[in-house]
């Protein structure tokens, strides 16, 4: 049976993801925010996983106002990097998992969740920088991540979108889903995305630092409480965007100790910075035990 | 019964809700155009003309030729799609959102690496910080006259 072993938690800034691209990762400015993911680089060689479930928003890339799914999870074979106006960033292709997608999309809708299932569609930032994060620069032609990823999209972007209490409840799901499937294999979810996020308006800027580290506490050791939280605490307290931190609740409601008797999960691993670009950035590994 | 909208009272901040999605259609549409090259090319060659091909307000194509990123929210922009005009001009997104504000590139980076803008007085509408209407325009860029007189 396959089994959920660790969930990870990472800003996906996008100017990130440009410092590895343009070889700028040892300068003053971003130095000391790659030296908290030196730890995560090695822990990904130790802890390689079979899959990678990634929680990520859609960043106006591969949904316009066309269409705007509340939850959607890839079953194709492979992502192409998107072109979000700089051109595509020059990073390998993500391979997906199209068996293991389509069986988590038939177990969690038979849950009661709509999920809107995609077959094509390019990844952005959101996705591809919690990869870099986590695995460090990759050619784009000879290299590889390390294992298929399945990507999972979340609406943060139009209003309304789903409250911590649903995320939660879906990342419950996704574990069942996971659990029921007959191969054995070790599976990684991923939650992506915001801390203090105000990217808009005369209040960009904004950093609560207070509010980001009260947030992981509670991630970490109240997450049933922290999903009772309401959408306006987030906006008022860390930021218009910062609405994309209900995507971390996916994969924290994914972990053993939500519904069964396991204890809560060991903290491998817990970073904070400020800045980047415009944001703080926030990062936690947990392994199930 | 009136939908419940609690965010519309919180400073410097427009949130893009079905309302905004339906007044900022045609102008997202545009910058999503702006995610292959040669739109963006033929963008760059002469911007009113591509702009004249899309069902946008003429104040919508004003905002846009301004590059007033606080004119284009107030006409239903929204900040993700926004930003695909900023790198079609190789703008880092860091001088995006810096543009809002008010204040030069120089000023923004500096707030932001000393920790960012404070929550304190930010919350609310009617309180005293930073990012309050009345405290407007915050930096050098919008003394000169540039943008945010309304601070959104």
């Amino acid at each position: 049976m396959a089994r959920i072993t660790a969930s990870v938690f990472t800003s996906h800034v996008p100017a990130i993801g440009a410092a590895m691209d343009m070889g700028k990762t040892q300068e003053a400015y971003w130095q000391p925010l790659f030296k908290g993911y030196d730890f995560s680089r090695q822990w990904m060689k130790d802890n390689k996983p079979d899959v990678i479930f990634l929680v990520y928003n859609d960043h106006a890339t591969a949904f316009s106002l066309d269409m705007i799914p509340t939850f959607a999870i890839g079953t194709a074979a492979e992502y192409e990097p998107a072109d979000e106006g700089w051109g595509p960033r020059p990073v390998p292709k993500v391979q997906g998992h199209p068996d293991l997608a389509s069986h988590i999309a038939q177990s969690v809708i038979q849950q009661d969740f709509d999920l809107t299932i995609v077959n094509k569609m390019d990844v952005d930032h959101g996705l591809t920088v919690p990869l870099s994060l986590m695995c460090g620069e990759q050619d784009p032609k000879t290299g590889s991540w390390p294992c298929p990823v399945i990507p999972f999209a979340v609406n943060v972007v139009q209003y309304p979108v789903p409250s911590g209490q649903r995320c939660f409840n879906i990342g419950r799901a996704i574990r069942k889903a996971i659990e029921s499937y007959d191969e054995d294999i070790n599976v990684h979810i991923w939650g992506t995305g915001g801390m203090s996020h105000q990217l808009q308006g005369a209040r960009a800027g904004l950093i609560n630092k207070e509010w980001d580290n009260k947030f992981l506490d509670l991630l970490i050791e109240n997450p049933h409480g922290l999903a009772k939280m309401p959408h306006i605490d987030y906006v008022r307290e860390a930021g218009s965007e910062g609405i994309e931190l209900v995507m971390w609740l996916i994969a924290r409601g994914a972990m053993s100790d939500i519904d069964g008797p396991a204890p809560v999960p060991k903290v491998a691993h817990r970073f904070y910075h400020v800045p980047a670009s415009n944001t703080a950035v926030g990062h936690v590994i947990l392994e199930n035990q | 019964m009136a939908l419940e909208k609690p965010y519309l009272d919180v400073p410097g901040t427009i949130i893009f809700d079905a309302e905004q999605s339906r007044r900022g259609y045609w102008l997202n549409q545009f910058c999503m155009s702006l995610m292959k090259a040669d739109n963006r090319d033929r963008f760059r060659a002469n911007e009113r003309a591509y702009l004249d091909e899309w069902a946008m307000t003429e104040e919508q194509k004003q905002a846009v030729l301004a590059r007033d990123l606080n004119w284009c929210m107030r006409t239903g922009g929204n900040i993700y799609f926004l930003a695909k005009i900023g790198s079609t001009d190789g703008k880092s997104f860091q001088q995006m959102a810096g543009s809002m504000t008010g204040m030069t590139e120089d000023e923004y980076r500096a707030m932001m690496v000393g920790g960012g803008r404070s929550a304190e007085g930010n919350r609310y509408v009617g309180e005293d910080g930073d990012a309050q209407a009345h405290r407007q325009p915050q930096g050098a860029a919008g003394a000169a006259g540039n943008t945010n007189k309304e601070g959104n």
